[in-house]
């Protein structure tokens, strides 16, 4: 995928400065890193402006970059990253958006009131809403604004959040042995 | 009769109350383990409440442990009925990751398995619609074919349903030499069984027979006035309510938008199929009934038996490439070496595919290890499904089985 210059450049016309960041890999794909204030608006020119035409949400996930002690090298600080692929039908571009989040200490428990929150995106694209959901089932990330935040895949009463590097299985669930 | 003064009396008479009413997840019509909560007043259905999940088994965490070759047989398990597409998404990702190009050979393998894959779930989704819609034929039509393709693609790689034959830097094994005709095939097409053929001509022998049975098919659903009635009209998704869910595949193309993968994707997909000539079937169509509005089930259902035909022709474009020599008939040319400590860039890739349920993403982090950061899995079908709460309301209560299936979903897709 080339570089997303052209709407690096648009959006940091349009957006407060030092919000966006362009991020050119080497290998592999390029991306744009925004400040979750300004996630909306991003969305919204991206979504709108004649030249971009990112009409659909291709897909809406989320990174854990902790990695527990004794495992591999720590790379990066311990942080979450939501990531959104968007693509372009007219353009046949696609386009790929990240946000860092600070990620709570340790304990995968922790109470709702610590998650990491970001804006919801789900009244831009209706295909946010699953996702949103899917991410929040999975990291516990929270998405303020959000219609209606529940698990997707897990049951309701399940303790944790599974894609979480520091994930433990529970030792049982309704009387079903776990481990 | 009795006879009534005042006509009220009537309507509180037959005045029905909202009720609960749990579709699935056992309900053949929901297609795996799907539960649809209604809302129902009567027979009409104001609300309708999906839940997922009882597939889940959290494919993705397991990829965080795996290297990418040993992961592709968990996306056999996630779209069971095109499990060669689903390995060549993954595959072709891990490749664009490592900056690896599968050799010519290899290309065209994939085409063909790939292409061969996509009929026979066109061909389950079309009789298992007919089921949904209470015609029995189809899928038993289906089925009979789809059991052939299956013995070629078992001829290929020794499993019928989870090939795990695509993978990173190519196909696992080369395409067999000379194989016996599958029985399926020899008993419908006369052939003695036990007869030796060539993969490749057997594959033409198979396109031969089905093209002309690809009307009965029209005949006994497209055309047919019952099946009409049900489809036609029903479901409607817009144009701009199908791109904001980020349906993809035949429903979007159901819904009027021209957009294939296979012409509009990336580089490493669209260079497998540029050689090839392809329309790219998108409603409206001009032999429609009447009844037929653009997005609604009936052109869903369209879309996919014209993709048939559409696949059918590349695979003989595919066959005439293989037997003129358009490619090199090096006996070890069909992959690459990968290794299972093979180390991942640090690097990060997302990528989508032309499935035959829509376009499948996946995400692949790497670290510098051998195994993944994270491997993420986007599926069309949970995107798909997102939009039937808003196709049913309103709707009569028979009527959900009819836009259920139309969406052609795949469970295991779905909670991965």
């Amino acid at each position: 995928m080339s570089s997303p210059t052209f709407e690096f450049a648009l959006l940091e016309q349009q957006l407060p400065g030092g919000s966006v960041r362009l991020v050119e890999a080497a290998t592999g794909d390029s991306w744009i890193e925004l400040k979750s204030h300004a996630l909306r608006q991003a969305c919204q020119i991206l979504r709108d402006h004649q030249d971009c035409q990112f009409n659909v949400l291709s897909d809406l996930t989320a990174v854990d970059w902790f990695s527990p002690a004794g495992k591999k090298p720590v790379i990066a600080d311990p942080r979450f990253e939501v990531v959104y692929h968007l693509l372009s039908l007219s353009r046949r571009q696609t386009l790929t958006l990240k946000v860092i989040l600070p990620r709570p200490g340790g304990d995968e428990l922790s109470k709702d009131a610590e998650l990491p929150e970001i804006p919801s995106i789900a009244d831009l694209w209706l295909a946010a809403n699953w996702h949103e959901r899917e991410a929040f089932d999975m990291f516990g990330i929270r998405f303020k604004g959000h219609p209606d935040l529940r698990r997707i895949l897990c049951p309701e009463d399940w303790e944790g959040y599974p894609l979480r590097k520091d994930y433990e299985f529970p030792l049982e669930y309704h009387g079903i042995r776990g481990r | 009769m009795p006879q009534f003064a005042d006509q009220r009396i009537i309507e509180l008479d037959v005045r029905t109350d909202e009720m609960l009413v749990n579709m699935g997840p056992q309900h053949p019509s929901t297609h795996g383990v799907l539960r649809l909560v209604l809302r129902t007043d009567g027979e009409i259905v104001h609300e309708v409440i999906p839940h997922l999940g009882y597939l889940h088994r959290c494919a993705e965490k397991i990829g965080e442990h795996l290297a990418p070759p040993q992961w592709v047989p968990y996306t056999d398990r996630m779209d069971y009925l095109a499990a060669m597409n689903m390995n060549l998404g993954f595959s072709l990702t891990v490749e664009k990751l490592m900056s690896q190009v599968a050799p010519p050979k290899a290309q065209l393998i994939r085409v063909f398995v790939a292409e061969l894959n996509r009929i026979a779930s066109h061909l389950l989704g079309m009789g298992a619609y007919g089921l949904d819609l209470g015609s029995f034929t189809p899928f038993l039509y289906g089925f009979r074919e789809r059991e052939i393709i299956l013995d070629l693609l078992e001829e290929v790689c020794g499993a019928r349903l989870t090939y795990s034959y695509v993978t990173p830097g190519g196909v696992t094994h080369d395409l067999p030499e000379a194989i016996p005709i599958p029985p399926g095939l020899a008993m419908l097409t006369g052939r003695p069984a036990g007869a030796t053929i060539s993969w490749v001509d057997a594959v033409i022998l198979f396109l031969d027979w089905l093209g002309p049975r690809i009307d009965d098919y029209h005949t006994l659903l497209t055309e047919n006035h019952i099946f009409v009635q049900r489809t036609a009209g029903l479901g409607v998704l817009t144009r701009e309510k199908a791109i904001s869910y980020g349906c993809s595949g035949p429903v979007l193309r159901g819904s009027g938008v021209e957009f294939d993968l296979r012409r509009h994707g990336d580089k490493i997909y669209t260079s497998l199929y540029e050689k090839f000539e392809f329309d790219i079937p998108t409603a409206p169509f001009r032999n429609a009934p009447r009844e037929v509005i653009v997005g609604d089930n009936w052109c869903r259902f369209y879309v996919r038996m014209l993709e048939v035909t559409q696949s059918m022709r590349i695979l003989r474009q595919a066959a005439d490439l293989w037997t003129i020599g358009g490619v090199s008939q090096d006996p070890a040319g069909h992959k690459v070496p990968y290794r299972l400590t093979t180390k991942l860039p640090a690097a990060e890739v997302y990528l989508e595919t032309e499935c035959p349920r829509g376009q499948m993403g996946f995400y692949v982090i790497g670290n510098g290890a051998a195994e993944p950061l994270r491997t993420r899995a986007k599926s069309s079908s949970f995107c798909n499904l997102s939009v039937i709460s808003e196709l049913c309301q309103g709707v009569l209560l028979a009527d959900i089985p009819s836009i259920a299936g139309s969406l052609d979903i795949v469970m295991g897709e779905i909670d991965r």
